[in-house]
């Protein structure tokens, strides 16, 4: 409603003298095109300055049916709705696809993760390690078909991870985890110091990698949208959500007004407790605590509204392809909405308290600057882009659900530093508050779930949500007896991890949990 | 600051009395299934849509054991809306934590009729699960005994071995005003070298096996563990596969099972006093041991 979208991918296409591949049967919701390994590099760069942003880069195992890998290549464009997969075919006996990690850093933890898991030699890659798998990790690649899930491997040996070494007089590393002193989830981050200014910083995760892509090969897909929702706790139902469209768009199925005006309330609900907590938690960093418990407090009403509507407090088992598991009452929605204008009183109070500490704003106001060239370089997305001048929202960009039926601001920053993070936060809870009661007031009666045919082998389809974190990608492909034979997710903190090693530079070493906090990403989401 | 006072006035107490005072569950809220098993004339159903098989048939010549596991469920439901009899049906049951994990499991054994249904209950082992020990008393006994025996006060280590940050949530909001564990003398600490708890999620990661073990090593004597949801207790919807070992008992012991996905923040309380309980019967057996 708010923007206008155009097939803008045609010409650029056509421009690249590329042909739209033939395979494609949803190209409401995207396209494929098919480019030679030779041509990858050039046609990358060709898209990139058309105004084109890579957004992932990911691999699947086509050894039995097709002899090759398949390198996928996904761009989005600010005045087109679709997504475009460049389609890249590797051989199996020639496993090395073209790196442009150099040219475009932000697939370089993506371009690394497709060797460990598939053993793809990403050619002309900068800094060409291990990611995905720790440095004492066998030579496997579990993602290959030959793989068996259950593979036991045996006890590692040698060196967790390799650091570069950080010299200079007076300089030391600190470091820190996996088991970190609060209650989040564990990584591993190495801070190479001179006094209390941070020089470097260099992170090692994937300590929750739990086989969760390998995993999903072997559900059927109504099991797999549990699995899809324990990707990330905090972000259950985006993840579950984009799951279920991707499952849709195989089917060629749209769920129900009434299930997409739902499923944007819960969203919404699901961005809106997040938030709020994460409000708290940075003022917390900085010590202001009545602050944070008043925020714990708000956090707990978005939950306790969360399970009166669904029965679940994180919204999970909630959403399912088709639709939603279970309508609701109109007694529900009047209460839903009864408990949000409390909670909207109660959110201008907090601010108001929080607005008027000097002492807080202080502490977050030009610490952990991530200035916009780096934001756009390293496809920073979600809040922490938007706070750096990435001004995208796939609420906006890629309207799903119900989004394109209300009209919403997405707030931007430049400044890039913890303050504007918050400040995005807050200015976010605004217009979710706006779109929750555009959404509750439009519920009308009507069917909450259709049913999804059997999908037959071989349906490829993207869910895209903007999850409250950013942007959650869930590519399938659709295997016999309705299993799934890939899926791929990319969790926004993956694209983002890399933001904090350049935001905390010159920073002071207390100051690196409110900059940490101030992205809040996920490790499991990273992980997987 | 005037602001902050006023707030403060306005808000007034906003901490549960869970456990001296019941707690407030949603009408919504999922929380155990029961199943009637004299009754129950047909377990595949159930155990067809059951995610992460907490629910498991196995057929033995002319019989039928159906095995119920709430260490494995999730408490998504879907049991009882494949089932549609009338014999599984969703309770608002959270307080589910067990000391020993064949607490948690059920197994009924039936004959087969001609057609593939149910006969007859032959044999039937029921977990303690749906049979809790009261925490109201227990909790009063066991908060004198730690205030004697620890100084007034308990301290966890949380430890996420690999969880998807659900339980984390829940975890954390016990430190927020409405849960509040404070008030109980329990608190949770930076180091395993303070603490009295490991408080652990899971499922165990490949590269969490060793941080899990050198925090259970560093945590002093006695100490306690305790693991938390599905995925602690055996692997969850995860399973057990090249990247993970399953559930926090395959690497270090596990004092107290607490079930959900995640646990609500009452019942990782009544988890945590359950555990305390077992805090004191060990104190009083290194007593006598000395």
């Amino acid at each position: 409603m708010s923007q206008q979208f155009n097939r803008i991918f045609d010409e650029i296409l056509v421009r690249c003298g590329m042909n739209v591949a033939a395979s494609c049967e949803n190209d409401a919701a995207e396209i494929y095109a098919d480019a030679d390994a030779a041509d990858l590099r050039p046609t990358v760069t060709l898209l990139v300055e058309s105004g084109c942003r890579l957004a992932s880069v990911f691999a699947e195992d086509r050894i039995a049916a097709d002899a090759c890998f398949l390198v996928y290549h996904v761009f989005d464009h600010p005045q087109d709705r679709r997504f475009f997969l460049l389609r890249t075919s590797i051989p199996a006996g020639a496993p090395v696809f073209p790196s442009v990690a150099a040219e475009i850093p932000a697939v370089n933890w993506q371009e690394r993760e497709i060797h460990d898991w598939f053993g793809l030699v990403a050619e002309g890659h900068p800094n060409p390690r291990r990611v995905a798998l720790h440095d004492n990790w066998p030579e496997i690649h579990p993602l290959r078909k030959d793989f068996p899930i259950d593979t036991v491997l045996p006890p590692f040996v040698g060196e967790q991870h390799i650091y570069r070494p950080t010299v200079g007089e007076g300089v030391i590393h600190i470091p820190v985890g996996p088991v970190h002193a609060g209650i989040i989830e564990p990584g591993h981050f190495n801070f190479a110091v001179a006094g209390e200014p941070i020089l470097y910083l260099q992170l090692r995760m994937f300590y929750t990698h739990k086989g969760i892509e390998k995993r999903f090969e072997q559900l059927s897909v109504n099991r797999a949208v549990y699995l899809a929702e324990s990707i990330s706790g905090d972000s259950s139902f985006s993840h579950g959500t984009a799951f279920c469209q991707a499952i849709e768009r195989a089917a060629g199925v749209d769920a129900p007004h009434r299930a997409r005006r739902m499923r944007t309330v819960l969203l919404e609900l699901e961005r809106l407790y997040n938030h709020v907590g994460d409000i708290g938690a940075i003022v917390n960093d900085v010590g202001f605590g009545a602050g944070n418990a008043h925020a714990s407090r708000l956090r707990e009403l978005i939950l306790s509204i969360n399970e009166e509507l669904t029965g679940s407090r994180l919204l999970r088992g909630v959403v399912c392809p088709g639709g939603l598991r279970h309508d609701w009452e109109p007694q529900q929605v009047t209460s839903c909405g009864a408990a949000l204008r409390r909670f909207e009183s109660e959110f201008r109070d907090l601010m108001q308290i929080v607005d008027g500490s000097d002492t807080t704003r202080d502490r977050l106001e030009h610490t952990g600057i991530l200035h916009p060239d780096k934001a756009r370089d390293l496809g920073i997305v979600g809040v922490g882009g938007r706070a750096s001048g990435v001004d995208r929202d796939l609420r906006r960009d890629h309207p799903y659900a119900a989004y394109d039926e209300v009209s919403f601001h997405v707030p931007a920053y430049q400044e890039g530093d913890v303050l504007r993070r918050m400040n995005v936060r807050v200015d976010e809870i605004w217009q979710s508050l706006k779109i929750v009661d555009a959404m509750l007031t439009a519920l009308t009666p009507g069917p909450w779930r259709i049913a999804i045919p059997p999908l037959p082998p071989d349906c490829v389809a993207l869910g895209a949500v903007e999850g409250w974190r950013g942007e959650i990608l869930h590519w399938i492909r659709t295997g016999p007896e309705g299993r799934l034979e890939r899926c791929k997710i990319k969790d926004p903190s993956l694209n983002n991890w890399p933001a904090i090693v350049e935001a905390v530079q010159g920073n002071i070493v207390p100051d690196f949990p409110v900059i940490n906090k101030s992205f809040n990403l996920s490790y499991s989401g990273t992980d997987r | 600051m005037f602001h902050i006072f006023k707030k403060a006035a306005q808000t007034g107490l906003v901490t549960i009395g869970y456990p001296h005072a019941p707690a407030h569950i949603p009408e919504r809220f999922r929380g155990a299934p029961v199943f009637d098993f004299s009754a129950w004339r047909d377990a595949r159903p159930a155990c067809e849509v059951c995610p992460t098989g907490a629910i498991s048939t196995e057929e033995l010549d002319a019989r039928r054991r159906v095995t119920i596991d709430y260490g494995f469920c999730i408490y998504c439901g879907q049991c009882a809306e494949a089932d549609g009899s009338g014999a599984v049906k969703i309770t608002r049951e959270f307080e589910l934590a067990a000391r020993k994990r064949d607490d948690l499991i059920s197994i009924a054994e039936y004959t087969v009729n001609a057609d593939g249904s149910q006969g007859e209950l032959v044999a039937f082992r029921k977990g303690s699960a749906a049979e809790n020990e009261r925490v109201e008393p227990l909790e009063h006994r066991v908060r004198q005994k730690i205030h004697g025996v620890l100084g007034r006060s308990l301290a966890i280590r949380e430890v996420d071995a690999g969880s998807c940050n659900g339980c984390e949530i829940e975890i954390g909001a016990l430190n927020n005003p409405v849960y509040d564990l404070d008030r109980l003398g329990i608190h949770f600490v930076a180091s395993p070298r303070h603490a009295d708890m490991l408080l652990v999620t899971g499922p165990v990661t490949r590269n969490m096996e060793l941080a899990l073990l050198k925090t259970y090593r560093a945590t002093p004597e006695p100490k306690m563990v305790v693991a938390v949801g599905a995925c602690g207790i055996g692997g969850g919807i995860f399973g057990l596969n090249y990247a993970t070992v399953g559930g926090v008992n395959a690497v270090v012991p596990v004092d107290v099972f607490i079930p959900g996905c995640p646990p609500r923040p009452h019942a990782l309380l009544h988890g945590i006093l359950l555990a305390l309980g077992r805090m004191e019967q060990r104190l009083m057996s290194r007593q006598s041991d000395e």
